[in-house]
């Protein structure tokens, strides 16, 4: 047998799965997006009609869209950077020579992320509970009154954010620490000589050398954030006043619990597009100053 | 700053993002053991007065709970056996076969990582209904066979296998398969390993696309099982954190005693560039 024939049969199983169930359902996605393809066309695929943009249209003219899109951004603008800044103070704390038991503290910061986000999602239901939650409870000793947190249109948001934020700030914590380590030590030996402190070291040495990682790290979970989900599916259902209703949220409600199959597309696609240049956006910028260095 | 005083700074802050960390899951695994209604009171306890197991035994004789982890046990090893097979041989393909169009296919997979696989599920549950896989585990796990990031991961690591052990089996006129199993394979173990604890945690944690495929409860994973109780038992404190124990301890375990294989795995993964 020769080798490209080899090659070819033992790619062609695991290209054919991912042709037709990733694929091909991603440009019926773009096709079904043009059409009102609903509950009727469930039933009967003669009542399906191709309706050019009207979908986009549509829902560029419907104010739940535009608010999905709005939390969304909250979600993401505020979400990720302080991710990545709890990330980036804890994996300073781990690659610190002062830190004892390392590995134990590395597995104890990383353990949430490998935890199921619907089972986790409903011990902080309990945590943040308005009156039997220790959150307000413990708030208490500092004397802040009870807040609402799930409640609150004006608080249910922040608390998915922190509830993201403690689910996964482990998995950027150890990409970065691996950033980190790769750094060469005798940088910091001559800004120690030069007798620089430890923010000086910091903004001229650590940064600069991370900024590549950094790059990665904000990719990675700006496009994980812009697809909350299950966060609020379990917290708040999307309310209270669909505050945490995310484009995925509102996506899920109109193609399967509506069965506007051809709308719930078109929403997928733009969220794809949104991810798509934000991502392009960032590299740009991420490269450019690079240049610029 | 005095050398002592950062010490205990570093440290302390390490302590403190250790408890933020644990203190949920600890909370849970508390009352979760608690007597029904002792947590909805406030202060609200921090342990158990008596340790009861109440909860489980209600979970289990009358929420069906043992068919929702059976059910996810199923899945995720029949995804995990199933990806790895697929993806393993594929990865290898890409790293070590030379074939047509070789380059320009997996450029054309990497690409694709950048599209959301939410982008996929509405048509995706059109097409597992016409094959009649709708509510049913072959829906979860019939889409999951292989996938581009597993298929990644592989090819990265077989890269560092040296050609020359490949051509001398070739000489000796050992067939590709053979070469692939007898040789390859066990190079690979490491990776395997990686990859078999990722996938099985991705498919066990999964949660979106099983809420929509599977609609009847019997098929019901525990996260999908888990969701639908929540709303259900709103205030049944003590019965939720049972089910999120039973949810999240299996992955936790395995993650503890494997957490070599993926960290390891996880930074193979993000260094792309």
């Amino acid at each position: 047998m020769s080798s490209s024939r080899a090659g070819w049969l033992f790619v062609s199983p695991a290209l054919l799965i991912i042709g037709v169930f990733f694929f091909l359902p991603v440009l019926a996605a773009l096709l079904l997006s043009f059409t009102d393809f609903d509950l009727y066309a469930l039933a009967n695929l003669d009542n399906l009609r191709f309706v050019g943009l009207g979908n986009y249209i549509d829902l560029l003219q419907t104010p739940m869209f535009w608010k999905s899109l709005r939390n969304t951004f909250y979600f993401v603008i505020v979400g990720v950077p302080l991710s990545i800044a709890v990330s980036l103070g804890a994996a300073l704390l781990l690659d610190s020579k002062l830190a004892r038991f390392k590995g134990f503290f590395r597995t104890a910061l990383f353990a949430p992320v490998v935890t199921t986000v619907v089972a986790v999602a409903v011990i902080w239901r309990y945590f943040f509970h308005t009156r039997y939650g220790l959150v307000n409870y413990s708030l208490g000793f500092i004397g802040i009154s009870p807040i609402d947190w799930l409640g609150d249109a004006d608080w249910s948001m922040p608390t998915i954010i922190l509830f993201a934020v403690w689910k996964n700030f482990g998995y950027n914590m150890i990409i970065l620490l691996a950033g980190l380590q790769a750094i060469p030590q005798d940088l910091y030996e001559a800004a120690r000589i030069d007798g620089a402190s430890f923010w000086r070291q910091l903004r001229h040495i650590t940064l600069p050398m991370l900024k590549p990682t950094m790059l990665l790290v904000a990719i990675i979970t700006t496009s994980g954030y812009f697809q909350l989900f299950a966060e609020p599916y379990v917290m708040t259902r999307g309310g209270p006043l669909q505050s945490t209703t995310s484009v995925l949220y509102f996506m899920f409600e109109e193609g399967f619990k509506w069965w506007n199959l051809g709308r719930a597309s078109a929403v997928a696609f733009l969220l794809f597009l949104l991810i798509l240049g934000v991502t392009a956006l960032m590299l740009r910028f991420g490269r450019r100053g690079e240049d610029g260095a | 700053m005095n050398p002592r005083l950062a010490k205990a700074l570093v440290n302390g802050l390490l302590i403190g993002f250790a408890v933020v960390s644990l203190a949920p899951l600890l909370w849970m695994l508390s009352v979760s053991f608690m007597a029904k209604g002792e947590a909805t009171v406030f202060p609200p306890p921090l342990l158990p007065s008596t340790l009861t197991l109440a909860n489980y035994r209600e979970l289990f004789e009358r929420n069906g709970l043992g068919r929702y982890l059976f059910n996810s046990a199923l899945i995720a090893s029949a995804v995990t056996l199933l990806s790895l097979a697929f993806n393993l041989a594929a990865g290898y393909a890409f790293a070590k076969l030379k074939f047509r169009g070789r380059e320009n296919l997996f450029k054309t997979l990497l690409g694709a990582l950048v599209i959301p696989g939410q982008v996929a599920m509405i048509p995706l549950f059109l097409l597992m209904k016409s094959l009649g896989l709708v509510n049913n585990y072959g829906g979860v796990i019939v889409p999951a066979m292989a996938g581009i990031f597993g298929i990644f991961l592989v090819r990265q690591y077989a890269r560092s296998i040296p050609d020359e052990l490949l051509e001398a089996a070739r000489i000796d006129g050992a067939g590709e398969g053979r070469i692939f199993v007898r040789i390859v394979l066990p190079l690979l173990k490491p990776i395997v390993v990686t990859l078999a604890i990722f996938t099985f945690l991705a498919s066990w944690n999964d949660f979106m696309w099983p809420l929509i495929v599977l609609a009847d409860q019997s098929n019901y994973t525990l996260p999908v099982a888990l969701a639908s109780l929540s709303r259900e038992h709103v205030m049944d404190n003590e019965l939720m954190m049972a089910g999120s124990v039973v949810t999240i301890a299996p992955v936790l375990l395995l993650f503890l005693v494997m957490q070599r294989y993926y960290i390891e795995g996880l930074l193979l993964g993000s260094v792309k560039g």
